[in-house]
């Protein structure tokens, strides 16, 4: 079985997040990238399927800037077989047509029997690129699957749904499904695995994205928290607190 | 908040990607795995041996030899690197990791014969079995050249007579190197745990190292076969070679526990206020913390180079020794003046720098004392040994 995993370079989930000059768009220059982390489920995954049937083979694919050959290397050297970067130093700023749209493009060439992404990206938050790639590629789409199993040429995917149950859910292949944080950590990359990445091909090309239709306007920094107060000390100030929690900041 | 080691001077554009790479797993397990056990299993005195086979799995026991004997195959830097982050955790993990690598497969690698490199190598590098290395005696420390423990022939076997102290790994071992005079001068043994007439009672209370195991190792008659033997080593360069590979790992190491020190006072002293503002403001501290950060700088460029000298094969022991004396000293240091930073704080295992202090006490007497280092160099650009 192939599996295309898509994967996204994001600002590292503790940088000191500032906005660019534009106010449209990240400061990039203090930012630490890191693999997205719903993609490093979504990459376990389709490790764990090849882990259980090692004719399966594991490709990721990349839309994102020139330096996200980093994030593709460690992707290698955690398991997969190959990578497709395409490359395009705008990336961060497509809406999820654009994206979808180019990554869709680069699926279809492959072929795969099953796609995993991350149920969305920690830097946009939006969670639409899965979906929207399903309906371009025509697959049948389970999204943020917690665990994923594949065998006799369909997966089985488990998702949370409403008042703590869980789905199961079968899906014929080719499919596309969207992974959140499940049972299973990622693993790290072995040294092993670090010196067979060295060897492994990652596909590089140009891509040339068609104008957005959407795109943000401006980007906002949360208020700055107000400093506590204290209310009281003691059982004595119990009521107190209980009335403010009720009456102002309306929580309980 | 991940830990982010000082790079001052932007050494990280002199590592290779590979480098970096091993750099970011092993700094990412010590988070996950290391840091929120260690002040607990040093708390205890317990080696935290659940760690034993993630290591194996993550390939860092024995990383610099070679694939054919299952292990990764990696560069004197990574293995360098790979040091740097477990000490950054704790002196007693490198240590167990030192061990393994440096002082049991490295000679098995380097001294022993096709069928010991088979047997052993493998199942270390996978963590399943562990090792020591037996040359320190209880009255011979910077001597070794004086040990008293012997081997004499007995037929086809050998018959280990003697003691060791102050052993790594003693009592968890599987196998003992142990090394024996011998009439041909000082000979290396592989001696299996459970052999009849071989125990390692460990040595308890230790004020250091205290999430790592010391231990004695005793030979009454003990009588292992010829092909425990290392046939291709004879005499004290077998030893000092071990030591030699062992203590590039450390001055590699000790810029990890310097780098956790001061990570932990700039932190600190940029959180506490006095006198209305925080203390990182005041020109005593930025004293420090700079003298720090120049120090660790100084301490990585020394290690840089170090490993290309290793890669290019032009190092020598004199090389070797200057690196582990500056390190652990610098280390020691900055341990030191963090606690002082730290202030009452700074004495309890909420905080790392006294456990690091404390530690970097046992680095800097063992693997050649800081004074035996300084006599080292001294015979080096003198020509006179003054320790002879």
């Amino acid at each position: 079985m192939k599996i295309v995993v898509c994967v996204k370079r994001v600002p590292s989930t503790d940088s000191r997040i500032k906005i660019a000059a534009d106010g449209t768009s990240l400061d990039t220059s203090s930012i630490e990238w890191i693999l997205s982390p719903y993609d490093e489920f979504a990459l376990e995954t389709a490790l764990r399927i090849k882990d259980a049937a090692t004719d399966t083979e594991v490709v990721v694919l990349c839309l994102g800037p020139s330096d996200a050959t980093k994030e593709l290397r460690t992707c290698l050297a955690l398991g997969a077989d190959r990578a497709i970067h395409l490359e395009d130093d705008g990336a961060s700023r497509h809406d999820a047509q654009v994206t979808s749209g180019l990554l869709a493009e680069a699926i279809a060439a492959e072929a795969p029997e099953l796609v995993l992404c991350g149920k969305l990206a920690a830097d946009s938050d939006q969670g639409q690129v899965g979906l929207l790639l399903s309906y371009r590629l025509g697959f049948p789409c389970v999204t943020e699957a917690r665990e994923l199993t594949a065998a006799d040429g369909k997966v089985t995917a488990k998702r949370a749904a409403g008042g703590g149950t869980s789905e199961i859910w079968e899906l014929p292949l080719p499919a596309l499904v969207t992974i959140t944080k499940g049972e299973h950590e990622p693993r790290y990359a072995s040294l092993k695995g670090i010196m067979a990445a060295k060897k492994k091909p990652i596909d590089a090309s140009d891509v040339s994205a068609p104008a957005e239709t959407l795109r943000v306007t401006l980007m906002e920094l949360p208020a700055e928290r107000q400093a506590g107060r204290i209310v009281g000390e003691g059982a004595e100030a119990v009521g107190e607190l209980v009335r403010l929690l009720r009456e102002e900041a309306k929580v309980i | 908040m991940a830990f982010k080691g000082l790079d001052y001077y932007d050494l990280d554009e002199l590592l290779s990607e590979e480098d970096r790479m091993v750099r970011d797993m092993t700094r990412d397990w010590v988070s996950d795995a290391v840091m929120p056990i260690i002040d607990e299993a040093y708390e205890n005195a317990v080696f935290p041996r659940h760690l034993v086979p993630q290591i194996g799995e993550l390939g860092l026991l024995g990383a610099n030899l070679p694939e054919e004997y299952g292990c990764a195959g990696m560069g004197p830097t990574a293995y360098g690197i790979i040091c740097q982050e477990l000490e950054r955790g704790d002196s007693g993990l490198r240590s167990f990791v030192s061990v393994q690598g440096s002082l049991v497969m490295w000679p098995i690698f380097a001294y022993g014969s096709e069928e010991q490199k088979r047997r052993w190598l493998p199942e270390m590098a996978k963590g399943n079995k562990i090792g020591c290395f037996g040359l320190t005696e209880p009255d011979h420390g910077s001597d070794p050249g004086g040990m008293i423990t012997n081997a004499k022939k007995d037929g086809a076997d050998w018959i280990l007579n003697g003691a060791k102290m102050w052993i790594t790994n003693g009592t968890i071992a599987d196998v003992a190197v142990v090394w024996a005079q011998t009439e041909d001068g000082i000979q290396g043994f592989l001696v299996e745990a459970g052999t009849p007439g071989f125990t390692a009672p460990e040595q308890k209370r230790k004020y250091s190292l205290r999430a790592s195991v010391t231990s004695e190792l005793v030979f009454d008659d003990v009588r292992v076969p010829d092909s425990a033997r290392f046939p291709n080593v004879k005499g004290l360069k077998g030893p000092l070679g071990c030591l030699s590979q062992a203590r590039y790992g450390i001055a590699w190491g000790a810029i990890g526990a310097a780098m956790a020190c001061y990570d932990e006072a700039l932190q600190y002293t940029l959180g506490r206020e006095q006198f209305g503002k925080p203390l990182a403001g005041f020109q005593l501290i930025q004293a420090k913390l700079a003298e720090m950060v120049t120090e660790i700088t100084k301490a990585q460029l020394i290690c840089w180079r170090l490993a290309k000298l290793k890669e290019a094969g032009k190092i020598r022991p004199q090389h070797v020794s200057l690196a582990k004396r500056n390190n652990v000293a610098m280390a020691l240091d900055i341990a030191r003046v963090a606690r002082d930073m730290l202030g009452a704080n700074g004495i309890t295992a909420e905080y790392q720098c006294m456990r690091h202090m404390c530690n970097l006490e046992s680095v800097y007497t063992y693997e050649g004392t800081h004074s035996i280092h300084t006599l080292i160099l001294g015979q080096d650009v003198t020509g006179i040994a003054a320790f002879e």
